[in-house]
């Protein structure tokens, strides 16, 4: 039988092997699912990202691109001459102005980088000269050039396209003043979702629009640092100690970035609710599992150790068993060993009666002594034959008849028998029988032989006053009669309760007792398929607890 | 009356004192050590009543019984068991024994069981010639 130690290690390593084999794919379909969940939505994120920074960075570029087609068309139909007028270039002007209000202003330079004609509320600028400006460097040496957003002289946000023009050995720059306003209006849109953001950067990182969130126009905001690339691209950037998802693209006609910043706890909303839902289920999954296996590994403990206890009560009666064959095949030997030379003894002793009875030895003075001599060897090697012949009872197989009997009935003609030796004693026999008591298949006779044994040794334990319990008790599953036999003797020990079906094992006095009741009781039982137990405590008495069939097995 | 019995028996000092007890009373016995001698004195005279041991070295009461059994149908057999499982007895029995008894036999009851089985023998006896 195993420790109970034991069986806590087989339970715990039952325990962990099942969560183990059911836990890992669930672990794994959880995470695959999750994962697979994860890559699509953040594709979708990406494409849709992607798409709106396409989308406006085509529009910017468009933009641009009509502003310049516009201010080159007005530059290259008409000579500076013509400009000169100031109602004319004013009419220009208006006639911008009617198509794309961001105009602020129109001016034109002359080679020497004076304004030779201006119009727009900005007069102070009128007679500025910008041959020294960067711009004015760049716009000769390029043809074209649109700037970053400044506030310059006129202390407002604007850019300027100016576009250069030859005529003969001179040349001339029509500028045109632009309202920086507008990118903001064309970078931001609904599209962005309730905390997503829109703006241009120049090469420096320097607002080129305003963005929604965080620095002002014209303020710094570090994205890091990065060449210009074809297409559309999306980064995870932090910004202000935040990730953010950025789609990221250079505008095709100025050195300015597109950056679109998604919000990414609302994209990813539906992600964290799929990673939430996932921990919910594996949880649920997880405390099923566990509880089941807990279930499950109690239930089979348990009917483990219920087995383990049958098998440990069988064995330990199978022990009783073959010690009791192998124990009746020495009784039997050694009983026919002792019979002969206990039957020449009784011969020898016949004979010498058979001598006695002849005249002249009736005359010897010893003739009395003999005679007694004679009759104590009879008397003893009677009582040496009783023990063998119990002893080969004992071993010799008994077949035992199946009648209906009332097992109340037996036990009351049983005590009969033994009532006046214990009134004689002064032990009263008390009797808690059952009424209805099912009948059992047994043989009353042998039946008899075992209760008068076990009563008779009750009497024999107690001595002198006290008493003897007799109950009977029907039981179901399985379907048995329990008989059971207190006395209120000074009990027996342990190490003698181990003993006590034993043959030859006696604790009465040498003559009184062959040592041979509860063996034989012992074997009558087994063999009528029952049970037969003893429960006692030293000082406490004894109890026979029998059970029997109601039929044989 | 005179009955003629034999008595089987390996132990000597058995043999020879109920040869005397059985001589006392008038009823002069013959003896034989083993299976194989009662059967060669069987064969030489014809016996009433036969007294055989069951355990025997060589040849046990039991195979010896087998052969009275065939050869001397009218004598009666009684098995005496010393080590006497009932058993032996029972088998002793089947295989056309009288009787069986355990050792250490009372003697007088040895001898109501030699009287009985004579009776009988008797009755078979005469039984047969009649029928023959």
């Amino acid at each position: 039988m195993l420790e109970r130690s034991g069986y806590t290690k087989l339970r715990v390593k039952m325990i962990l092997t099942t969560l183990g084999f059911s836990l890992i794919p669930l672990l794994i379909l959880g995470y695959t699912i999750y994962r697979q969940f994860e890559i699509s939505h953040t594709n979708k994120i990406l494409q849709n990202l992607n798409h709106i920074t396409e989308n406006k960075r085509r529009t910017l570029d468009l933009f641009l691109n009509e502003r310049l087609s516009q201010l080159t068309a007005i530059a290259y139909t008409h000579r500076l001459q013509y400009f000169l007028e100031p109602e004319t270039f004013e009419r220009v002007f208006t006639l911008l102005q009617a198509r794309s209000k961001y105009y602020i202003d129109l001016g034109i330079i002359d080679h020497n980088g004076d304004h030779v004609v201006y119009t727009g509320p900005y007069q102070t600028i009128r007679t500025a000269n910008y041959k020294d400006e960067e711009w004015f460097q760049q716009v000769q040496a390029k043809g074209i050039y649109i700037s970053d957003v400044f506030m310059g002289r006129r202390n407002y946000p604007h850019f300027i396209i100016a576009v250069m023009r030859r005529e003969g050995d001179k040349s001339w720059i029509l500028r045109a003043t632009i309202d920086s306003d507008i990118f903001d209006s064309l970078v931001q849109s609904d599209q962005l979702g309730a905390n997503g953001d829109a703006f241009l950067l120049n090469a420096e990182n320097i607002l080129q629009s305003k963005p929604r969130f965080g620095p002002r126009l014209l303020g710094k905001m570090d994205l890091g640092a990065f060449s210009r690339f074809p297409g559309v691209r999306s980064e995870m950037i932090e910004v202000g100690g935040k990730q953010y998802l950025f789609g990221l693209a250079w505008l095709e006609n100025k050195n300015w970035l597109l950056a679109i910043r998604d919000d990414p706890t609302e994209e990813l909303m539906p992600l964290k609710r799929t990673r939430h839902l996932v921990w919910v289920i594996l949880a649920g999954g997880l405390l099923l599992i566990a509880g089941g296996t807990v279930l499950t590994s109690t239930t089979i403990i348990a009917q483990l150790v219920r087995s383990e206890r049958e098998k440990a009560t069988l064995n330990a009666s199978l022990t009783q068993s073959s010690k009791m064959a192998s124990l009746g095949k020495m009784a039997a030997g050694v009983a026919h060993e002792v019979n002969n030379p206990l039957a020449i003894i009784k011969e020898k002793a016949g004979w010498m009666r058979d001598l006695l009875s002849e005249e002249d030895l009736k005359a010897s003075p010893n003739f009395k002594e003999y005679e007694d001599a004679i009759t104590k060897i009879e008397y003893h090697v009677t009582r040496a034959k009783d023990v063998t012949h119990r002893l080969l009872g004992f071993a010799r197989r008994m077949d035992p008849i199946h009648e209906d009997i009332d097992i109340n009935q037996v036990l009351n003609q049983t005590i009969t028998f033994l009532e006046n030796e214990a009134r004689y004693r002064a032990i009263e026999i008390h009797t808690a029988f059952q009424k209805d008591l099912p009948f059992v298949a047994s043989d009353s006779a042998q039946l008899q032989q075992v209760f008068l044994n076990i009563i008779d040794n009750a009497i024999d334990a107690i001595g002198k006053d006290g008493g003897i319990t007799i109950r009977t008790q029907a039981v179901h599953d399985p379907d048995e009669v329990i008989i059971s036999i207190t006395d209120t003797g000074p009990g027996i020990s342990a190490e003698k309760l181990d003993k006590i079906f034993d043959p030859f094992f006696t604790t009465k006095k040498v003559g009184e007792g062959t040592g041979l009741g509860l063996t034989i009781s012992f074997s009558i039982i087994q063999k009528l398929g029952g049970k037969i137990n003893v429960e006692s405590q030293e000082g406490q008495g004894a109890t026979f607890i029998i059970s029997l069939p109601l039929r044989k097995a | 009356m005179d009955i003629k019995i034999l008595l089987v028996d390996d132990e000597s000092d058995f043999v020879e004192t109920m040869a005397k007890r059985f001589g006392i009373r008038k009823m002069p016995i013959d003896t034989a050590r083993s299976g194989q001698e009662a059967l060669e004195l069987l064969a030489a005279q014809d016996y009433d009543v036969v007294i055989l041991d069951v355990r025997m070295p060589g040849m046990d009461g039991l195979e010896t019984l087998r052969e009275i059994r065939e050869k001397n149908p009218l004598t009666e057999v009684i098995m005496l068991t010393g080590h006497a499982s009932l058993e032996a007895g029972m088998q002793g029995m089947n295989l056309g024994a009288y009787d069986y008894i355990l050792k250490p036999a009372d003697f007088d009851e040895l001898l109501d069981k030699v009287r009985t089985a004579f009776e009988r023998k008797e009755l078979n006896a005469k039984s047969r010639k009649q029928g023959g």
